[in-house]
């Protein structure tokens, strides 16, 4: 599409491809003829409706699911942190925290402490995974994912779990893993509101890709407005941070998601 | 030393119990137990080809279980639950198997032996198979653990680092054969599955980490071929099943412990 050409990041360098991708499941069809590719340094939002197919093509990718048509190429060596959607371990299995982030591969007990201590777990190395609340886990989930420095960070919905604080937090950390390590980054999310804000460009996918671009680009896209409605006006009217575009909006919610930049999540913790 | 039969038998049980215990865990953590009961099952069948072919008995297991073992990976998810598949994979493994033993009818006494095991008749050669097989499985356990518990907490994290959790899977099932293969002596193809389930269930309220499961599951299963021996010795009861039932209440008892201790969780 033309809206992605000019959107491209400045490193010009491809981490992953997937050309004319399809994909079926128990004889559905989840995908189809998606050419797709995150570039080093780049943010790219995958959004869509529930069912568009979002985690299929993140597994497709990883090379969880075979594809019937099509092909994925990753970079030789291509190293990817992935932070799953649901992660269920079996209450048999014994896990504490500082194991987790110990696969597959075993780091130095100071990384480890360091990685807690960016994730906000600092005292959790010897908690068992089990015991985590949502938030906490899916901190963990991302602190294993970013501990060996990924050439590409896969997030599908990682979000989830957290309150609204807790998720601004968690969108300011990926740009900031992003300016750290250089990566590339892709997430999925049916959270229009903030994901839109994070991203360098957003696409659209319902089955194929409908439409990509940068997200103000996006979100001025008809496609787009077919698939979301009126929530993704809201979305937009979010992304530029003007409370004025959504009236409808109670002013004291609008205010909390403009404001949540400047704070501190620490509601989620407990 | 090797020439007591006593000696021979703890050395040969204490071999499979080593073996069971980190593979225990993962049919335990992986939900695989059914699928070691298909697997063991088929073992009749090896048994009574081995017979009819004067090849060795462990050979010929070896090869039934593992091909019983790569039939249930093909076949699953393919039109019926994985519980009825090995449901009824096993039962039909179990019953050729014994179709084909009643063949042989000069060796249908054996039977039982192969059946409930015969610890005490271990010799010397039975002894090298079962501690070569063991080693085989301890060493392929240590090689692919990180592997193999990456797969097991998610294939997809699996996928995301760059393995592949099938080719993990078809690690364990080779290694679950030779287990079944070095185990029918010890406690016999009806009982091989207790021997990994129940240790490894036995020591995990006391485990706060797989390696630690792992070992906990050798100690629980060294204890029980002690107190099997001690036990049968006693009590003049089958010392295959009597293993099995001392690691039964060691299980029970581990387990009601673990919900008293304080903090348990």
């Amino acid at each position: 599409m033309a809206l992605s050409r000019s959107t491209m990041a400045m490193n010009d360098e491809i981490l992953i491809q997937a050309s004319g991708l399809g994909v079926r499941l128990g004889g559905r069809r989840i995908l189809e003829n998606v050419d797709f590719a995150v570039r080093r340094g780049e943010i790219v939002t995958v959004v869509g409706p529930n069912g568009s197919g979002k985690s299929t093509l993140l597994r497709a990718l990883i090379g969880a699911i075979a594809p019937s048509r099509g092909s994925v190429e990753h970079q030789k060596g291509l190293q990817i942190g992935y932070v799953p959607q649901r992660l269920h371990i079996d209450p048999t299995l014994p896990l504490t925290v500082d194991r987790f982030l110990n696969l597959p591969r075993r780091h130095a007990r100071e990384d480890i402490a360091k990685a807690l201590g960016r994730a906000g777990l600092p005292e959790y190395g010897n908690a068992s995974m089990a015991s985590l609340s949502g938030g906490q886990f899916q901190r963990v989930l991302m602190a294993r994912a970013i501990l060996d420095q990924p050439q590409l960070l896969m997030l599908d919905e990682a979000s989830q779990g957290l309150d609204q604080t807790g998720t601004a937090d968690f969108y300011r950390q990926v740009e900031e893993i992003r300016d750290t390590l250089g990566c590339g980054i892709i997430m999925v999310s049916h959270d229009l509101h903030v994901v839109m804000r994070a991203a360098d460009r957003v696409v659209c996918l319902n089955q194929t890709i409908c439409c990509q671009g940068h997200p103000e680009a996006v979100s001025a896209d008809p496609e787009y407005h077919a698939l979301f409605g009126a929530g993704g006006d809201e979305a937009l009217a979010l992304f530029r941070h003007d409370p004025h575009q959504h009236p409808h909006e109670p002013p004291l919610e609008s205010g909390n998601a403009g404001d949540s930049e400047t704070k501190k999540a620490s509601s989620d913790a407990g | 030393m090797l020439d007591d039969f006593m000696v021979r038998a703890i050395l040969a049980g204490l071999g499979v119990v080593l073996a069971a215990a980190p593979l225990g865990c993962f049919v335990v953590w992986r939900r695989m137990a059914f699928f070691g009961h298909a697997t063991a099952h088929a073992a009749v069948l090896g048994v009574a080809l081995s017979l009819a072919l004067s090849v060795s008995i462990f050979a010929g297991v070896l090869v039934i279980s593992l091909m019983m073992a790569v039939l249930v990976t093909v076949l699953t998810g393919r039109g019926y639950a994985m519980d009825t598949m090995l449901g009824v994979l096993a039962h039909a493994a179990l019953a050729f198997g014994l179709v084909a033993v009643s063949f042989l009818t000069d060796i249908r006494l054996d039977l039982m032996a192969y059946l409930f095991g015969d610890i005490l008749a271990v010799r010397r050669g039975d002894l090298a198979i079962i501690w070569g097989g063991s080693a085989l499985v301890i060493g392929l356990m240590a090689w692919r653990w990180q592997q193999l518990l990456t797969a097991t907490v998610s294939a997809d994290l699996a996928y995301a680092e760059g393995y592949d959790p099938q080719r993990e899977e078809l690690i364990l099932t080779i290694a679950l054969a030779i287990v079944v293969a070095v185990a029918i002596k010890v406690v016999g193809i009806l009982l091989i599955t207790a021997l990994l389930i129940i240790p490894a269930a036995a020591a995990r309220p006391f485990c706060s980490t797989p390696e630690r499961m792992a070992a906990g599951a050798a100690v629980v299963g060294a204890a029980s071929i002690a107190g099997g021996f001690w036990g049968s010795w006693h009590l003049d009861t089958p010392a295959g099943a009597t293993i099995v039932s001392v690691s039964a209440i060691l299980f029970a008892a581990l387990n009601i412990l673990g919900r008293l201790r304080p903090g348990a969780s």
